[in-house]
């Protein structure tokens, strides 16, 4: 049998006195989506920083890809982390506002020293191209983009370095109702084409149940219910 | 104007200097009832809930009219035959005055009573919203409230002058979906215990199917459909609104592609001199990019489509 892509065990995550997340444990293969449902300040967000390693669990394991991440320190971290990339509800706040969206989706290819002059533009434009926005976007910054837009150059720039992971925190809850069903068709084509796990953190139960294969219900930091919407 | 009709609105326009915003809007809200204005980013419907109320921002041109019955300018009747309840409860709250004093502030600018019966009205309102021990938290400060009890108390605010029409603009938005069920319920037993009509402003067509009774879809400053709620979700007659709702995704067997809508919903000053759906419409027709359509009454609801009369109902197919 495989390693699953994600195996998370016994996670503790706190704020100080707080117990954000407490003793939580899933798995997810690639391919598919695991959704984290629940209200608002159940551990849900917490959960998926502490699996990226964004903020380091106080208990528990994270096996990603066969690896613990738990035990890893940040630079041994590094080049693990363009596997496992986040996307977030805002599709403003996640893009810096002054660089253009085609320096923002570059920018990670070039942190990971896997940027050259040569093909480097050539990448960008077909990353633009595959999450469905015209090369010329790439001059705009994001506040000349509509949200949609904007959430689609979030997950281009998510994918520059072939993630296996994606994270997504409420990554359509932000945008307007005939924007959200493209933004949710691309995220479908894209774990076809390549793979991808989803953990796709969101409240919003007929979205949960367009998206997931399997569904974490958490409340108060705990896993209070798995099901499957079909 | 329908005589029975609350409020009255006529042509309405809005413009930020050449840039209309708000593009001939009509409707009437009628006694008792939620009527739901819905449309995405974009689309006016703010600034036509605030224009209910005569609130328009400092550099706004505004056309047409809103009268309510008996012809009174609304924003002479604030507060007092129409109230808002804005978007965030924090901002129709004083943070420097006990919450009961704000409420009893509220009665005494519209009406003559002793101090006493103010205070007395004040506390009964927060009382009607499920506040407990009404009279002990009517002397606290909104930010001893919990959250939710400064959503109810921004509630009573509104209600506590008993007006004929609640304006309501996103109430909701902020809030998560077990919140955003209580607020609504609340809305309406205030609504019902006043006796007034509520406009519900909202992007979210699962609370206007939950909650409301009228529905006006506004697409880029116009109303694209306008009707009984059951109708206009119902047996969509826009393409608008026809390919906003296959959109949605939904309980039942899994597709793994929503039939979208391409492109974004245009802005305000970016708009051809046909219909504003054009460019998305998939039953778009030459004329449809040359002549902006005009309202007309079809199957018990009013739809601005050129196409209305040769696509017949469910338009869904034909999308
Ligand atoms: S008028 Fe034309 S473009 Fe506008 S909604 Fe109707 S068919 Fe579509």
């Amino acid at each position: 049998m495989t390693d699953p892509l994600l195996d998370v065990r016994g996670l503790v995550v706190r704020y100080g006195p707080v117990t954000a997340v407490d003793h939580v444990s899933f798995t997810l293969d690639a391919g598919e989506t695991l959704a984290l449902d629940g209200p608002s300040g159940c551990g849900k967000s917490s959960t998926a920083l502490a699996v990226l390693q964004l903020r380091r669990p106080h208990a528990g394991r994270v096996r990603f890809e066969g690896r613990e991440l738990t035990s890893l320190t940040d630079r041994e971290l590094r080049p693990l982390r363009p596997r496992m990339q986040p996307v977030f509800q805002d599709p403003y706040g996640s893009l810096s506002p002054r660089h253009r969206i085609r320096d923002a989706v570059a920018e990670p290819l070039k942190a990971q020293g896997r940027w050259n002059a040569d093909d480097g533009p050539a990448r960008v434009a077909e990353l633009l191209e595959k999450v469905g926005l015209d090369p010329s976007s790439g001059d705009r910054r994001p506040h000349e983009l509509s949200g949609g837009q904007c959430q689609r150059a979030g997950i281009a720039r998510a994918l520059a370095c072939e993630p296996r992971l994606l994270v997504l925190d409420e990554p359509v809850s932000a945008l307007d109702a005939s924007v959200r069903a493209g933004v949710l068709n691309l995220l479908a084509d894209l774990q076809d084409e390549l793979g991808l796990g989803y953990l796709f953190i969101c409240h919003d139960r007929a979205v949960v149940r367009h998206v997931a294969d399997r569904v974490i219900e958490m409340r108060e930091g705990r896993i209070t219910s798995e099901w499957r919407p079909r | 104007m329908r005589s029975e009709a609350l409020l009255s609105v006529c042509d309405l326009r809005i413009a930020f200097g050449a840039v209309e915003a708000v593009r001939g809007l009509s409707f009437d809200v009628l006694p008792r009832e939620v009527f739901a204005v819905v449309g995405e980013s974009g689309a006016g419907k703010s600034l036509t809930a605030r224009a209910l109320l005569g609130i328009v921002p400092r550099d706004a041109t505004v056309n047409g009219s809103v009268r309510l019955r008996g012809g009174a300018d609304p924003a002479a009747e604030r507060g007092r035959r129409i109230a808002l309840v804005p978007q965030d409860a924090l901002s129709a709250l004083s943070p420097v005055h006990p919450v009961g004093d704000q409420l009893a502030a509220a009665v005494r600018s519209v009406r003559r009573v002793s101090r006493k019966e103010a205070r007395a009205r004040a506390v009964a309102a927060l009382d009607r919203v499920g506040i407990p021990d009404a009279a002990r938290r009517a002397r606290a400060y909104p930010h001893e409230y919990s959250g939710g009890m400064r959503q109810r108390a921004v509630i009573a605010m509104a209600t506590v002058n008993e007006p004929d029409v609640v304006v309501a603009d996103e109430p909701t938005t902020a809030l998560d979906e077990d919140r955003r069920e209580r607020v609504l319920r609340l809305l309406a037993e205030q609504r019902e215990a006043v006796g007034a009509a509520l406009v519900l402003v909202t992007h979210d067509l699962d609370v206007v199917r939950d909650h409301a009774d009228r529905v006006l879809v506004m697409y880029a400053g116009r109303a694209a459909e306008l009707g009984p709620v059951e109708r206009v979700l119902g047996h969509p007659r826009a393409p608008y609104t026809a390919g906003l709702l296959a959109a949605l995704p939904q309980d039942g067997p899994r597709r793994r592609r929503l039939p979208a809508l391409t492109g974004t919903p245009p802005a305000p000053g970016a708009l051809g001199p046909g219909c504003a759906f054009a460019p998305r419409c998939p039953l778009a027709v030459a004329a449809c990019h040359e002549d902006e359509p005009e309202p007309q009454a079809v199957d018990g609801r009013t739809v601005a489509c050129h196409r209305v009369a040769d696509v017949p109902e469910p338009i869904r197919e034909f999308l």
